[in-house]
């Protein structure tokens, strides 16, 4: 049960486009287990972000059946809360509002106001976020924008955290920091992570998983590969690990020999 | 962005037209030239002033002369027509006569200018106020209805053509007096640009955001209070704007037919009384409403639109 908290079976997902029918995900079958950090990656269009939002219940597959906790993926909930791209604060509201907004939504039966309170101003100073509480999210860095993302997703105590490529728009020490400030919280709150990324470094660095795509259209799962290095990991020392370096040099052999960016397909 | 310009705009000093130009211009460049050493001789931040009044000088030159140009070129045609166009001496010295008693009432025919204006602005009040009533709740319902919009579509780029005052005859029909019919010419052209500006404004509220709201699965009403209404704002404020300033347009032609008090049928008034001082005046003030109006709504616009969402 608990090696298939997340289930995936035989996902496919194709979109109506002008010239026809797409086929972006193929038969893909996936396993996550509960407290897993599992990062997807593969080259731009490959679908892996299609993949999130599947799980996430934004979308639904063509084909195939998606489980959480043994129960058929229906739509979006906050179970499964996401951490976007873009962040997607509202800009209208404070960084706390953004915040309230989903804490209210799924504790307010249960919990009296000071509660729901109390959780809003403790998940933005999870991030460190406390003194911005006020501020509305254009008067706010890109990287602190992000965390009130995380602050967000985390609030609502979610069995799943999925992150469509949280840190891609950010600078290299920004995202080195919010990746290390990720390790922490994930550590502390043992959440199950899946994780869009891009980036190499990022995917070794935090996951237990990594799920390697195949280029689309028609994109399948390649490779799943372990990354059996212990816990709490540290950038600086790992940087001359050999289970690191094994694994780094697995997704590049797998990024960027086998399934170098070629077929001008899309 | 030209506020400055309207102060010496609406009394103007009753001289030539030359003078009157050189009296508005000289106070300015006076008081640019008094502060730039004053605020040299203070000790405190002894640049920002001087500086100020440096900008001062180098927004309200350019707006000076651009008046002065105008102004030459009406005393200029005033001189070549030989005076049935008044000279902007002549009107400056009739407009403070006129503003110096802007609400007098004798008999329904003739009011003062003030009397004139603030009928024409209920009128406009009104009728937008009943189209925002009316096309903004539209606007929303087409906007996030697929059949709606197709349903509606079509009628609206119809009838959005139409000038208004072709609505007229149907007004005076149906209300059966004057100022219902002119209220009701207001009405049609304030409410296609409210209901347009609405529904593309609740079509383009970004995905992600409505994303947000499905992940944190929100009620109706948080995402009608939250989400849609705050995102569609500015864009409603520009449908605001838009038809605000239409009917502010349409309004002066409205008067003209349909008479009573207001300021397009004073003008029209003007004319057959051939008092043409009058009519230029009136231009003058219909003008300094509508740029104020706009103003103000550019204000309120400003307030309510937030950053975009890309990082």
């Amino acid at each position: 049960m608990s090696d298939r908290f997340i289930e995936l079976q035989g996902i496919s997902q194709s979109f109506k486009t002008a010239k026809g029918l797409f086929l972006a995900l193929e038969n893909i079958d996936l396993r996550i287990a509960k407290g897993d950090f599992v990062a997807l990656i593969g080259h731009s269009g490959c679908g892996k972000s299609t993949l999130l939002n599947l799980i996430a219940g934004l979308t639904t597959p063509s084909s195939g059946v998606l489980l959480c906790a043994n129960r058929e993926i229906q739509g979006p909930s906050p179970e499964r809360a996401v951490v976007f791209q873009n962040h997607s604060l509202l800009p209208w509201l404070s960084c706390y509002e953004n915040v309230h907004l989903a804490v209210e939504r799924v504790f307010s039966q249960k919990e009296s106001k000071a509660q729901l309170k109390e959780r809003s101003d403790a998940a933005l100073a999870l991030v460190g976020l406390g003194h911005a509480r006020d501020k509305r999210p254009g008067e706010i860095s890109g990287g602190m924008k992000q965390r009130v993302g995380i602050a967000r997703a985390l609030s609502m105590e979610p069995r799943v955290l999925l992150m469509d490529e949280p840190f891609g728009a950010l600078d290299a020490l920004t995202r080195a920091k919010l990746q290390d400030e990720l390790l922490e919280i994930v550590a502390r709150t043992r959440s199950t992570v899946v994780m869009v990324t891009h980036d190499v470094d990022e995917a070794v660095l935090l996951s237990d998983k990594i799920v390697m795509m195949t280029n689309g259209p028609a994109a399948r799962i390649g490779e799943v590969l372990s990354v059996d290095i212990a816990r709490p990991r540290r950038r600086v020392e790992l940087a001359s690990d050999p289970e690191y370096l094994r694994c780094r040099q697995a997704v590049m052999d797998f990024l960027y020999t086998r399934q170098s960016h070629v077929e001008k397909a899309a | 962005m030209n506020t400055h310009i309207l102060s010496p705009t609406a009394p103007l000093p009753a001289h030539d037209s030359v003078e009157a130009v050189a009296e508005v211009t000289l106070p300015l460049a006076g008081h640019a030239a008094h502060a730039v050493p004053k605020a040299g001789a203070s000790a405190g931040p002894p640049g920002k002033l001087a500086l100020k009044a440096q900008e001062l000088v180098k927004s309200a030159v350019p707006q000076l002369l651009g008046l002065a140009l105008l102004v030459l070129a009406w005393a200029g045609i005033s001189m070549a027509t030989g005076g049935s166009i008044p000279t902007p001496g002549a009107t400056g010295e009739q407009a403070i006569a006129l503003f110096s008693d802007p609400f007098y009432r004798n008999g329904p025919n003739d009011q003062g200018v003030g009397w004139n204006v603030l009928a024409s602005l209920e009128r406009v009040a009104i009728g937008f106020g009943l189209a925002a009533l009316v096309g903004i709740p539209a606007g929303f319902l087409i906007g996030r209805f697929r059949f709606l919009s197709r349903m509606f579509n079509p009628i609206i780029s119809l009838l959005k053509p139409v000038s208004p005052l072709a609505w007229l005859p149907i007004g005076l029909l149906v209300f059966k007096g004057a100022n219902p019919a002119a209220i009701w010419t207001i009405f049609i052209c304030s409410i296609w640009p409210m209901v347009i500006n609405t529904a593309i404004g609740v079509q383009r509220v970004p995905q992600d955001y409505m994303n947000v709201a499905r992940v944190l699965n929100l009620s109706e009403w948080k995402i009608a209070t939250r989400i849609l209404l705050p995102s569609v704002l500015p864009y409603m404020l520009t449908g605001v704007r838009l038809a605000v300033g239409t009917a502010w347009l349409v309004i002066v032609a409205a008067e003209m037919l349909t008479g009573g008090v207001g300021i397009g049928f004073w003008v029209w008034d003007e004319w057959n009384n051939l008092n043409v001082m009058n009519i230029i005046i009136a231009i003058g003030v219909i003008g300094i409403v509508g740029l104020a109006l706009e103003l103000l709504l550019v204000q309120v616009a400003k307030a309510f639109t937030y950053e975009e969402v890309k990082s």
